[in-house]
């Protein structure tokens, strides 16, 4: 049976990858991510630099490796804001009777006009823009896509027979909802946690372009974008390796959510 | 008079194993021949082949002609199958509540089977032959106007049976189509069908298990077995006195007279597709299995009535019909 | 369907009014003084009392709300704390540029997702299948702004056909206007283009399974004919649903586009406002975007129940 589908094997090397050399660049980076030098600015790539230096003479493979842990780090507590306030407001629309699920329902609904840049900006303009911003306003916004999915598998769960016995036999709804709709929505939460990261992952980098994510002189691959455009006639190199690692990182997030549904699901195995 | 329907060796198979095999059947103009057999017997494939629909990797070999076509139906291509199909060769599935678009309205879907071979004169026409069609299932006109979702399975089985039968086609294949159909609204849609086929002179080649469907309305039946026809010819010869092992066991068990003892059934279960048994289909199933079993039965008798087994009932033996075959 | 449109209208008047006060709260919530922030550090506290009771900062919260609401129904937006200008017309202005990109940017999504997503799920198991899915999947990685980005390096730098950025309004020089709008659309377009024809492959991908599809071949109809015909409606209604979302995504998007392309729409303003803390100005935008962003579910609400029949109430 096809259980590790080339989806899910390409998107956990990706991950992998990924989270290797963001904890590599907490012990050893090839130079001071942050150190200035602008005897060197500017550099093409070489066996010194392998990916050059930036316009203040930074190397560019130290950046990158360091902003791995940025954008890892915004990933997991958006993630994780998410599905501390999405999973149970899920259940919970699931669980209680018609109006209390509609008003849920409703107010997820309403949460969903404001995308998760809207949010961020919003968030920066009163709190100021920071990294801790930037992951509440993004795990904000990623709230309605985990409630929404964890309530239809909820639903589902509640309509199974065992369930149904339970509630007959006059259990308490809270002890249901920890011992039968928790372990079964959990792979739904691993499919949609996988990809509400490569949204964050996105969010991050258009945050960091525009000045709202963290500050410097931490480095971050969006704002490292943003740096390159004064240089995209001369160096559009400096344009590419952050692009590309973005790319890479949202490509491996999408990849790895795919094939887990596909794992989980393989009545969807030809919907990819 | 030639045959309507002719198909000789079918063979149908997916990848490595083969689902169906060394298919004969005719079916006569006019005639209403019936094909019984359980699930994995193959007989909707069969279907499916003759109208060149089959899944993907699936694979039919053989011949099968229509009347009225001049090119073999196996392996033609998409061009000159979908001007055969509707027209000269309709078919009525199984599953009424799924048949039809749920965003278009019924009228639209009826006169659609016209227009696409152009059998009426322009849109206006097209529309009131449907009227027409609806009529003659007993549907009354506002079903035009209505959309699937807003009618019952038996009404949109009826529905489906209207724009199968809009082209007058030469032969009808039904599959199931009463199957799903609550029981009181089967016979409805058996006598519809039936008199829609007699009114245009239409062969009918009725697919089902069920056995008083088929004494009902068939004149003629084939019975499938592993992929392979076993036994064929008219209702009431091969009702009352089966040849074949299969057919035997598939009479007694569907035997209701019998009350005082329990319902005798088949030993064993009906193999999954693709791995039936060497040489008689049925071998691995039948009290009477021998060594000879092993080797492919050859098909005694003429095309259109005869059976394929080595042992067969009520024949070679001394008294009259063996019994005791179909175990409790 | 009289009475879903009235719940609709329901559902959208209160989410109006929720967002408005979700947004003036937390636009309330800053810490500082809009005033002083105005006048700058060093004005002395008459001055900047006195600014308060112009800008009426003076009164209580819940009659503030109530005057910009009100402002807000008659497209008043208020007088910008810092810059002193009305703030509607540049709204009004900057807005119109944004809908331009937008819109643009939707077809292109569209152009895009609609063939490449119909031929992904007729070939989907076949090699041209699974190599427009790869395509796709980078598609989807790749973020608006890098993929502005790149479109400028491309055609911009290297190949000179287009403008790396700028904005002429298409009455003063039509030319120049879409040649300046080609490159931003596109990079809105193509991005959304890859998400949108996941789910018009996934839509196909169903319809292509239906048994009515498959009533319609025993009719006599060609697979693609077929399709199209029959299948069209009905993949329609999952996709149209994701437009909705899709164009909430595209607003947003667009902020960050007219950053790389210098382009004056709503976004940047927004942006400009948070940098110069003109809070109001920021809140009429914010604002201006989610009425925007609800308007548009709605409008996909209603088209949903034009286009499938099961949803209308009230029939037989």
């Amino acid at each position: 049976m096809r259980r590790l589908n080339p989806s899910l094997v390409a998107g956990a090397v990706i991950v992998g990858i990924i989270v290797v050399m963001a904890l590599v660049s907490f012990v050893w980076t090839p130079y001071d991510a942050t150190f200035v030098d602008p005897s060197i600015r500017l550099a093409k790539p070489s066996w010194e630099h392998w990916f050059g230096t930036d316009k203040f003479g930074r190397d560019v493979l130290s950046q990158i490796m360091v902003g791995s842990r940025t954008t890892l780090f915004v990933g997991v507590v958006a993630v994780g804001v998410a599905a501390v306030i999405g999973v149970p407001l899920g259940i919970l629309s699931a669980m209680v009777r018609r109006w209390p699920s509609e008003f849920i329902m409703r107010a997820n609904d309403l949460l969903l006009a404001f995308p998760a840049l809207l949010l961020a900006i919003m968030f920066g303009a009163v709190f100021g823009a920071s990294t801790l911003t930037a992951m509440i306003a993004i795990g904000i916004a990623s709230v309605p896509s985990f409630a929404r999915v964890i309530r239809s598998g909820a639903l589902q769960v509640m309509r199974t027979e065992y369930v149904l016995a339970a509630r007959a036999a006059g259990r308490q709804p809270w002890p249901i909802a920890v011992r039968h709709v928790l372990p079964n929505v959990t792979s739904l939460i691993t499919v949609q946690a996988s990809v509400s990261f490569a949204i964050a992952v996105l969010a991050e980098a258009a945050l960091s372009f525009l000045g709202f994510g963290t500050p410097p002189p931490t480095p971050s691959w969006g704002r490292m974008l943003q740096e390159s455009q004064e240089f995209l006639f001369s160096a559009p190199r400096l344009a590419i390796f952050p692009g590309v690692a973005i790319a890479i990182a949202v490509l491996g997030f999408n990849l790895l959510g795919d094939g887990l549904r596909d794992r989980f699901d393989p009545k969807l195995e030809d919907r990819r | 008079m030639s045959d309507v329907l002719s198909v000789r060796g079918l063979n149908v198979t997916v990848r490595d194993k083969t689902l169906v095999s060394d298919v004969d059947l005719t079916v006569g103009p006019g005639e209403r021949v019936g094909l019984i057999g359980e699930s994995g017997s193959g007989k909707s494939l069969t279907a499916l082949s003759i109208l060149g629909l089959l899944p993907e990797d699936v694979v039919a070999s053989g011949s099968v002609r229509l009347t009225g076509v001049d090119h073999e139906l196996i392996g033609a291509d998409e061009r000159r199958m979908s001007r055969v199909r509707g027209r000269e060769l309709a078919m009525v599935f199984q599953e009424p509540m799924t048949a039809l678009n749920p965003t278009m309205r019924i009228g639209d879907q009826v006169a659609e089977a016209m227009l696409i071979h152009r059998t009426r004169s322009g849109r206006g026409a097209a529309r009131a032959a449907a009227v027409e069609l609806l009529e003659r299932v007993q549907l009354p006109v506002d079903v035009m106007r209505a959309y699937p979702h807003q009618l019952s399975g038996g009404q949109r089985q009826r529905i489906v049976l209207a724009l199968a039968l809009a082209n007058d086609p030469a032969l009808l294949i039904c599959d199931e189509p009463t199957t799903a159909l609550d029981v009181t609204v089967q016979a409805l849609v058996l006598d519809l069908i039936v008199k829609g086929v007699v009114a245009r002179s239409s062969a009918l080649l009725f697919i089902t298990h069920d056995l008083a469907v088929v004494a009902t309305v068939c004149e003629r039946v084939l019975v499938m077995y592993g992929g392979r026809v076993v036994e064929s010819g008219p209702v009431a010869e091969v009702f009352t006195n089966p040849r074949h092992r299969y057919t035997q066991g598939l009479l007694a068990a569907s035997d209701l007279e019998t009350a005082d003892r329990r319902l005798p059934t088949i030993p064993g279960n009906v193999p999954p597709a693709g791995q039936f048994p060497t040489g008689c289909v049925f071998r691995t199933r039948c009290h009477h299995a021998t060594e000879t079993c092993t080797t492919t039965p050859p098909w005694s008798g003429p095309p259109t009535q005869g059976y394929a087994c080595h042992h067969p009932a009520g024949v070679a033996h001394a008294a009259g019909r063996s019994d005791g075959d179909a175990h409790g | 369907m009289v009475l879903r449109l009235i719940e609709r209208t329901g559902v959208l008047l209160v989410s109006l009014a929720v967002s408005s006060v979700l947004v003036f709260a937390f636009m309330a919530v800053l810490p500082g003084d809009p005033a002083r922030v105005a006048l700058g550090v060093n004005a002395s506290d008459q001055a900047v009392a006195e600014l308060r009771r112009q800008f009426g900062l003076d009164r209580p919260l819940t009659t503030q709300y109530v005057d910009w609401l009100g402002g807000l129904l008659h497209g008043d937006l208020g007088t910008s704390y810092v810059s002193k200008a009305e703030i509607g017309p540049q709204v009004f202005d900057r807005l119109q540029v944004t809908l331009w990109l937008v819109v643009a940017g939707m077809i292109i999504a569209l152009l895009v997702a609609v063939p490449a997503g119909t031929v992904m799920a007729a070939r989907h198991r076949k090699v041209s299948g699974l190599a427009l899915s790869t395509v796709s999947q980078l598609g989807v990685a790749v973020p608006a702004f890098l993929a502005g980005i790149l479109l400028i390096m491309v055609f911009a730098v290297k190949l000179g056909w287009l403008p790396a950025n700028g904005w002429t309004p298409p009455a003063q020089d039509p030319a120049m206007f879409l040649k300046q709008l080609i490159l931003p659309a596109l990079a809105l377009g193509l991005v959304q283009g890859a998400v949108l024809t996941r789910y018009v492959r996934s839509a196909v991908l169903d319809v292509l399974r239906e048994d009515y599809l498959r009533t319609a071949r025993a009719k006599g109809l060609r697979p693609f004919p077929a399709l199209w015909r029959h299948g069209l409606r009905n993949a329609a209604v999952p996709v149209v649903t994701v437009l909705g979302l899709q164009l909430a995504t595209l607003l947003i998007g667009a902020v960050v586009v007219e950053r790389v392309f210098v382009i004056p729409g709503l976004g940047s303003l927004l942006l400009d406002g948070v940098s110069n803390r003109d809070l109001l100005l920021v809140q009429d935008v914010v604002m201006v975007l989610v009425i925007a962003v609800l308007l548009v579910n709605f409008l996909v609400d209603l088209l949903y129940v034009a286009l499938d029949p099961r949803l209308r109430v009230g029939s037989r």
